[in-house]
C-alpha cells in the first residue's frame, strides 16, 4: 500500500530497512537467546544516523518527527522487536527532553542522543504502580539546591544501558498527581544503582533493569518542567510515543505475516502447497488485512502528531491498542500456519509470538489504552452537547 | 557516427531485442526498436534478431601485422620449482588448437634456476622454450615479468599467447596486453580455432556465469587469452618429445618495482558455500561421518563446496556452517550434488533454485528425484569415487 | 594522501534469471548496482583518507544513469564523484576502458593509491586495473586482502591473497589496488551522506574534455569484439540414469558437459567432438 512517503521519509524507511535485513535479522535468534544488549546494532543505528531522525536539527537532528520515529521501528521490529527496542525506547526517553526541556537542558543532551552516542530512558513504573501512576512512591526531597530520591523503578528497558534518565516522582506527598515532577538522572551519579536484568518471555534482545535510588543527588535544575508537572510530562509523552509502540507491534507483525506467506508456499501436505487451501488463505488475508490497517491507523496518528494537533490522546491510544492486538493475533495465528515446526524455536515464529506479548502490556497496558478512548469520547460527546 | 543501429525497415517490432539487452538500452518507439544511449555495444541483440536488423558498424585501431605472426605461445607459470598446475592444462589447450592451425607451440618461461622446467615443457608438447634464467627474475615478480612477456612477444611475434586463469596470471597478461595494445580475454573454457578465417574462438562464461560469450580479436596480435582452471584436458608427457630451448637473455630485464617481502602459505579450504558455483552435499545415506571424505572429494574434483543436510550436521559429522536447508544456509549454485540426501522439503527450501541437481541415492523413491535434474540411483560408496576418477580423466 | 577509487554500475548479476522458454536472459526487474567488489574499494578509500587524511573521489566510465551509482557512493562519504560519459566511449573493452579511465586519472591529475575492485560482476575480467596501471606507468597489485602500513616514506606494504596463501609486498606509492572481500567490512551509508548525495555536483567529462586519442576509445578501441552470446542450455530435467555404475557416471558427465558445465578435467564438449 503506497503511504506516499515524501523522498526523505522514503529515504529513512529505505535505510532503516536495509539495517534489518542486512545487520538485524542475521543476529535476532543469537540476542534472544543470550538477552546480550546489542551495542553493535546500536552502533549501526548511530552511524547510519537513524537517531537523528525526530530531533529538531538545531539539536543536530533531521528535524522529522514522530512519524519519522515511527517508520524506523516499524522497520526494525520486522527484523526482532527487541533489538528495535533499544532505539524505541531511547525515543520514548527523549520526548520528555524535548517536550518540555529547558534550552540548557536540550543543549546538553539532545545533540548527544541525535548522534546515538548515548541512549535514554523512561522511568515511571513501580512495583506497586503500574496502570496506577499516581501510586509512585519514588521521593524526591529538594534540599540545598539538591533533589535527594529515594525508591525504585521496576522494569526500565535500556536500564543500565542508557546514559540519561527521566524519572518521575514524587515531590510533594500532599497533592496526589499534581504532587510529581519529572527529574533527568545520569547513569553514575552517586546513589543511583540499577537491579539485575530481567529474564523475559520475549524482546529479549532488549534490556530491562530496576532502578534504584539511594539518597541519589542531583541539581535542582535537573528538573524537567515545573514541580508538580511530573504527570503532565508523563501524559504527553506518552502521547507521543504509543505510535511508536504500534510502529513496533505493526512491524513484528509484519515481519510475522511474511514468514507465513513464504512458508505457506514451500510447505506441502497432500500432495499441494498449504497456501492453496482456503483454511490457510483465509487467514492469511485476514491477518494481511488487520496488519494493513493498524500500519494506516498508526501512521495517521504519527501525521496527526506531528501535523501539531492538539488533542492527540484518542488517536494514538487507538493506534496502540489496536496495533499491539493484532500484532498477538498476527503472530498467533503465523506460529498455527507453520504448524509443527512454529513451536520449535529452530523456526522464528515463536519468538515473534513471544515478542509481541508485550506490545499490549507496556506503555499503558490496552485496558487503560481503551480507558483513554472511552474517556475521550465521552468528553467530546459531552462537549458536542453542551 | 552511428555504431551501432537498428534499421527500421526491416525492424518487424517483435521485441525480442529488448527481452535480451540487460541494459535497458532499447525502446519502443513507434512500433519499431530504437537503441538508446545506455547500450554498451555488447551485441546480445544483434544475436537474436531474426530479421538481422541490428547491425555493428565497426572500426579497429591500427593493429599489428597480423600476416607476420605465427605460433601458438604461452605463460609458464612457476612457483617455488614447479610448473603450476595450470600449465599442462593450457599446454594441453594448445595441442588442440595445434591441430588445426599446424604451428609450432612455445612457452614462455622466466625465473631464477628455471631450467629443469623447460625440459619439463618440452616433454608436455612444447616445441620451444623461450627461457630468460636470471637471479634479478623472482617467481611472483609480476611487473618484471610482465615486462619481459611482451618484448618477447613483440620480437617472437606469435598468433596466440595463452596463459592461465590464475590470480597471478589474470593480473600479468592484462598488464603484458596492454603494453602491446592487443586484445585479452579471461576465463576461458573453451579456445578453438575458426574454420574460416583461423582465428582463435575464445568461449568464456560472463554475468556471474549465466551468460557464455564468444570473443575474437581480428585485428591485433597476439590473440591472448587466459585459461580457467581445471577445465582444459591436460597435455600428458611424451618421453624424447623434441623442443628447443631458446635463450631470450638479450632482452634487457627492469628494475622490480614491488618488492616481494614473503609468501605466507595458508591450508585449508574456505570455499564460502553462498558464493560456491558447485556444491555437494552429504547427508544421511553417507551412514558414517568418516565418509564425509567422498563428499570432500568430489567437491576438491570440482573445485566447489562442501554442504550438508539437518540430518548430518545434528548427528554432529560436520559443522552447522554447512548445513544447508530451511534452518540452514540458502544457495544457489551451479551445480547442487545431493549425496545421500533424501531430500526432505526443509532441505530443498535451501537448495532447489540451484541451476542444476544431481542426486545421488540408492532410494529410488527418495524425494529428491522429484527436484533433480540428473539422478542416479545407487549406492553412492562407488558412484561418488567413480564420478571422481572420470573427472580426472 | 590522495585517492581515486575507480567504481562500475553494473546489472545485479546475481539476481538474473534465464527464461527457460526462449534461454534468454529475463532483464525486467535486474537493478543496476555498483559493482560489489567495488564496494569494497570505496570503504577502503574511506578508511584510508580517515588514517591519513587528505580526498577520496570516486570515478566511472558510462552512460548517464551512472550519476545514480556515484551518488551512492557519495553518501558514504566519498569526496567528490567524476563520471565519465560520452557515446564515444561506448562498447569499449577492457583496454579501452582501461584507455579511457586513464585519462580521466591523468586530468584529476593523478593520485597516490587507486583503488577498485578485484573484477566487475559483468566482465567478470579483472583486466582493467592492470590496464589502467599501465597507462599511468604505475605498479599494480591485484587481490589485496589487506593494507598493511603506509610510512611517512611513501612505502606500503599489502597483503595479496594467492589461491594457496597471501603475499607480503611493498612498493612506493603511487601505486594501483584492485581488493577483494576479505580486506574489509563496507559500511552503510548514512542519512546526511544521503542528503548531502542528493545536493552534490558530479562532475561529467566527454571526449573532448580528456586528452584523447578518438581510436583508443569505445568500440574503435577495443581489439576484442563479441562474436556471440548464448545462454548455456539448461537440461531438460529429471533424468533418472541407470545401469552400471560406470556407465550411468559416464553419462552424467556427458550430459553435464554437454549443458556447457565446465567440470575439471575434460573437454567442455560442444556436440562438434
Amino acid at each position: 500500500m503506497n503511504y506516499f512517503l515524501t523522498e526523505d521519509q522514503q529515504m529513512i524507511k529505505d535505510l532503516a530497512a536495509k539495517i534489518a535485513k542486512e545487520k538485524i535479522e542475521p543476529v535476532a535468534a543469537e540476542y534472544d537467546e543470550s538477552e546480550e544488549f546489542p551495542h553493535e546494532i546500536v552502533e549501526v543505528l548511530a552511524k547510519s544516523d537513524l537517531f537523528r531522525v525526530f530531533i529538531p536539527e538545531e539539536y543536530d537532528g533531521l528535524g522529522g518527527g514522530i512519524f519519522e520515529m515511527s517508520l524506523v521501528v516499524e522497520e526494525l521490529s520486522k527484523a526482532c522487536g527487541g533489538i528495535s527496542l533499544a532505539y524505541a525506547a531511547s525515543a520514548l526517553g527523549t520526548i520528555p527532553i524535548m517536550l518540555f526541556g529547558s534550552e540548557e537542558q536540550k543543549k546538553k543532551y539532545l545533540p548527544r542522543l541525535a548522534a546515538g552516542e548515548i541512549l535514554a530512558a523512561f522511568a515511571l513504573t513501580e512495583p506497586d504502580a503500574g496502570s496506577d501512576a499516581a501510586a509512585v512512591k519514588t521521593r524526591a526531597v529538594l534540599e540545598n539546591n539538591q533533589y535527594i530520591i529515594n525508591g525504585t523503578k521496576q522494569w526500565i528497558t535500556n536500564g543500565g544501558e542508557a546514559f540519561i534518565y527521566t524519572v518521575i516522582a514524587v515531590t510533594d506527598p500532599t497533592r496526589g498527581v499534581r504532587g510529581t515532577s519529572a527529574i533527568l538522572l545520569e547513569k553514575g551519579t552517586p546513589g543511583f544503582d540499577f537491579g539485575k536484568k530481567e529474564n523475559k518471555m520475549g524482546i529479549r534482545g532488549s534490556t530491562t533493569r530496576e532502578l534504584i535510588f539511594q539518597d541519589a543527588r542531583v541539581p535542582k535544575e535537573n528538573i524537567i518542567g515545573r514541580e508538580g508537572g511530573g504527570f503532565l510530562v508523563a501524559m504527553k509523552t506518552f502521547d507521543q510515543s504509543r505510535p511508536g509502540v504500534a510502529a513496533q507491534a505493526v512491524g513484528i507483525a509484519t515481519g510475522a505475516l511474511d514468514k507465513a506467506v513464504a512458508y505457506a508456499h514451500e510447505r506441502h501436505q497432500f500432495g499441494k502447497p498449504i497456501s492453496s487451501f482456503q483454511a490457510i488463505q483465509f487467514m492469511l488475508a485476514d491477518m494481511a488485512t488487520q496488519v494493513e490497517a493498524a500500519r494506516a491507523l498508526t501512521y495517521q496518528a504519527a501525521r496527526t502528531i506531528d501535523a501539531g494537533a492538539k488533542n492527540v490522546s484518542k488517536i494514538s491510544a487507538m493506534a496502540k491498542v489496536f496495533a499491539s492486538d493484532v500484532a498477538m493475533k498476527v503472530t498467533t495465528d503465523a506460529v498455527q500456519v507453520f504448524g509443527g515446526y512454529g513451536y520449535m524455536k529452530e523456526y522464528p515464529v515463536e519468538k515473534m509470538m513471544r515478542d509481541a506479548k508485550i506490545t499490549q502490556i507496556y506503555e499503558g497496558t490496552n485496558q487503560i489504552q481503551r480507558e483513554v478512548i472511552g474517556l475521550q469520547l465521552i468528553r467530546e460527546a459531552l462537549r458536542k452537547k453542551g | 557516427m552511428e555504431t551501432i543501429r537498428v534499421i527500421p525497415d526491416l525492424c518487424t517490432g517483435c521485441r525480442i531485442c529488448l527481452k535480451v539487452c540487460t541494459y535497458d538500452a532499447i525502446d519502443m518507439i513507434d512500433k519499431k526498436a530504437v537503441i538508446n544511449e545506455k547500450c554498451t555495444i555488447c551485441g546480445a541483440c544483434v544475436d537474436v534478431c531474426k530479421v538481422e536488423a541490428i547491425i555493428i558498424t565497426r572500426r579497429f585501431f591500427k593493429g599489428q601485422d597480423t600476416s607476420a605472426y605465427s605460433g601458438i605461445s604461452l605463460y609458464a607459470e612457476h612457483h617455488d620449482g614447479k610448473l603450476a598446475s595450470v600449465v599442462p592444462e593450457i599446454i594441453g589447450a594448445a595441442r588442440e588448437l595445434k591441430k588445426d592451425l599446424d604451428r609450432n607451440i612455445s612457452a614462455i618461461l622466466l625465473g631464477n634456476k628455471v631450467k629443469p622446467l623447460a625440459e619439463e615443457l618440452i616433454s608436455y608438447g612444447v616445441d620451444e622454450v623461450w627461457l630468460i634464467d636470471d637471479p634479478r627474475i623472482g617467481d611472483y615478480a609480476e611487473d618484471v615479468q610482465s615486462d619481459l612477456v611482451a618484448q618477447i612477444l613483440a620480437e617472437k611475434k606469435p598468433e596466440i599467447f595463452l596463459g592461465g586463469g590464475t590470480i597471478m596470471g589474470r593480473s600479468l597478461l592484462p598488464r603484458a596486453a596492454a603494453k602491446i595494445l592487443t586484445g585479452l580475454t579471461a576465463d576461458c573454457t573453451e579456445l578453438d580455432i575458426d574454420g574460416e578465417n583461423k582465428l582463435l574462438r575464445q568461449t568464456r562464461p560472463a554475468f556471474g556465469g549465466n551468460i557464455m560469450a564468444t570473443i575474437l580479436c581480428d585485428k591485433h596480435r597476439p590473440q591472448m587469452a587466459t585459461v580457467r582452471h581445471k577445465v582444459m584436458p591436460e597435455a600428458d608427457k611424451t618421453e624424447g618429445y623434441q623442443g628447443k630451448i631458446i635463450d631470450m637473455g638479450h632482452i634487457p630485464i627492469s628494475e622490480p618495482t614491488i618488492e616481494v617481502l614473503e609468501f605466507i602459505r595458508e591450508e585449508g579450504e574456505t570455499v564460502n558455500l553462498a558464493e560456491a558455483d558447485f556444491i555437494v552435499s552429504g547427508g544421511r545415506g553417507l551412514k558414517d561421518p568418516k565418509n564425509f571424505y567422498l563428499v570432500e572429494d568430489l567437491a576438491h574434483a570440482l573445485g566447489g563446496a562442501v554442504g550438508a543436510s539437518r540430518a548430518a550436521v545434528d548427528a554432529g559429522w560436520i559443522p552447522y556452517s554447512h548445513q544447508v536447508g530451511q534452518t540452514g544456509k540458502t544457495v544457489n549454485p551451479t551445480i547442487y550434488v545431493a549425496c545421500g540426501i533424501s531430500g526432505a522439503i526443509q532441505h530443498l527450501a535451501g537448495m532447489k533454485s540451484s541451476d542444476i541437481i544431481v542426486a545421488i541415492n540408492s532410494d529410488g523413491n527418495a524425494p529428491i528425484f522429484d527436484v533433480a535434474h540428473y539422478g542416479i540411483v545407487g549406492n553412492l560408496f562407488e558412484v561418488i569415487p567413480e564420478i571422481v576418477k572420470q573427472l580426472k580423466g | 594522501m590522495n585517492i581515486i577509487v575507480c567504481i562500475k554500475q553494473v546489472p545485479d548479476t546475481t539476481n538474473i534469471k534465464i527464461n527457460p522458454e526462449t534461454n534468454t536472459l529475463i532483464r525486467t526487474g535486474v537493478e543496476s548496482i555498483i559493482n560489489p567488489f567495488d564496494m569494497y574499494a570505496l570503504e577502503e578509500g574511506l578508511r584510508l583518507k580517515e588514517k591519513h587524511g587528505g580526498t577520496v573521489i570516486v570515478l566511472s566510465m558510462g552512460p548517464p544513469q551512472v550519476e545514480q551509482a556515484l551518488r551512492e557512493a557519495i553518501s558514504l562519504g566519498i569526496d567528490d564523484a567524476y563520471l565519465l560519459s560520452d557515446r564515444a566511449f561506448a562498447g569499449a573493452d577492457t583496454l579501452a576502458t582501461a584507455y579511457t579511465l586513464a585519462a580521466g586519472i591523468k586530468k584529476l591529475g593523478g593520485a597516490d593509491i587507486i583503488l577498485m575492485g578485484r573484477q566487475a560482476i559483468d566482465g567478470d575480467t579483472g583486466q582493467v586495473g592492470p590496464g589502467v596501471a599501465e597507462n599511468l606507468k604505475l605498479p599494480h597489485i591485484t587481490d589485496i586482502r589487506k593494507i598493511e602500513e603506509i610510512d611517512d616514506q611513501g612505502s606500503i606494504t599489502v597483503e595479496r591473497m594467492l589461491e594457496d596463501g597471501y603475499l607480503r609486498l611493498r612498493t612506493k606509492l603511487p601505486v594501483l589496488l584492485t581488493v577483494v572481500k576479505e580486506i574489509n567490512e563496507p559500511r552503510l551509508p548514512s542519512l546526511k551522506g544521503k542528503m548531502a548525495a542528493r545536493k552534490k555536483e558530479i562532475t561529467t567529462w566527454i571526449e573532448e574534455d580528456l586528452q584523447v586519442d578518438s581510436e583508443r576509445i569505445g568500440l574503435t578501441g577495443s581489439p576484442t569484439q563479441v562474436m556471440k552470446i548464448f545462454t548455456p542450455p539448461k537440461p531438460a530435467g529429471g533424468k533418472i540414469f541407470q545401469g552400471e555404475i560406470k556407465e550411468m557416471v559416464t553419462q552424467l558427465i556427458t550430459e553435464l558437459r554437454n549443458a556447457g558445465i565446465p567440470l575439471g578435467g575434460g573437454k567442455a564438449a560442444n556436440g562438434n567432438d
